[in-house]
């Protein structure tokens, strides 16, 4: 069984493949993925310094600088962010791959990570994501800084901050993999 | 002066200036591993009326180290005595997008963007 929430468009079938994508892949055994922490910095900005060639900058004209610095801080900062929760959240006992793909489309980049989780997280996940979808994003993000004050927690906080300072698009797909728990795969749309 | 530098960051706190400088990329693993960096901001919230937070050279920070700003502008704001100054730079993308949010936190947050 899989379930879907917001708009989730599936950037790995075949008919995006003639789009720029780069694929980055995590595989669980050796050194565990927790231990892994650096590495998400390492991937998020290889991916940041790597979309910037599909947006050339000319030394004369300064606005092209500044937007090639934007897209490479906002590809660095959310691909950091997805990998800083699939680190979290992956259950080790699960044994799954940690994916990112970034497709570049049109006027849009496209972030797909996946990463599997235990049914339990995959719940109270749900309930998070159900807040996400049905709530004023700006209020929630506010009212989540308070509480992760109160509490001395960062949850939810790449999400949130996605949404309202980088005007990201989330979607999610959860499929169920029997004794294997959920595969769930986050994607991320921001305009560029 | 106190300074705590990890592999890719350095937080400086000078006490004769009441300015704590961030700069680097901050991207620990949750707010647990900010905690040095978070007494560093506590002692200067207990020891001066005027504090000035120097971000400007701070490159990269993750949602964790946002986290980490929020309670001790939360914590500034709480004690309603402290008067914070919060120091960015338009060359740093993440900072025009999120240091807003500190200031609505603290609506009295002096914010300088060079």
């Amino acid at each position: 069984m899989a379930e879907t929430f917001g708009n989730y468009e599936d950037i790995t079938q075949p008919h995006n493949q003639n789009q720029e994508y780069m694929n980055l892949s995590f595989s669980p055994s050796s050194i565990p993925i927790k231990q892994r922490w650096r590495n998400n910095g390492l991937s998020a900005d290889f991916l940041g310094d790597y979309f910037t060639t599909f947006f050339p900058k000319s030394d004369d004209d300064p606005a092209s600088l500044r937007r090639q610095n934007e897209i490479k801080n906002a590809v660095s900062y959310i691909a950091n962010e997805l990998l800083e929760n699939a680190m979290k959240f992956s259950d080790e006992v699960l044994n799954h791959t940690i994916s990112i793909r970034l497709l570049l489309d049109k006027d849009r980049i496209i972030f797909s990570e996946t990463n599997g989780v235990s049914r339990e997280q995959a719940d109270s996940f749900r309930a998070f994501i159900n807040k996400v979808m049905n709530e004023d994003p700006n209020e929630l993000y506010m009212q989540q800084l308070e509480e992760n004050a109160m509490t001395d927690s960062s949850a939810g906080l790449g999400y949130l901050t996605m949404v309202n300072d980088y005007g990201a698009e989330l979607a999610w797909y959860f499929e169920d993999m029997g004794d294997k728990g959920i595969a769930v795969t986050t994607e991320v749309k921001v305009a560029v | 002066m106190a300074t705590i530098e990890g592999e890719n960051y350095k937080v400086e706190y000078h006490p004769d200036s009441a300015t704590i400088a961030i700069g680097g990329a901050l991207r620990l693993a949750g707010l647990g591993e900010y905690a040095p960096i978070i007494q560093v901001l506590n002692t200067a919230l207990g020891e001066h009326p005027h504090i000035t937070l120097d971000l400007k050279k701070l490159e990269f920070l993750n949602s964790s180290g946002i986290a980490m700003l929020s309670k001790f502008v939360i914590e500034a704001r709480n004690k309603e005595t402290v008067d914070l100054t919060l120091c960015g730079s338009s060359d740093v993308p993440w900072q025009g997008k999120s240091l807003i949010n500190l200031q609505r936190l603290m609506p009295k947050i002096t914010l300088v963007v060079e």
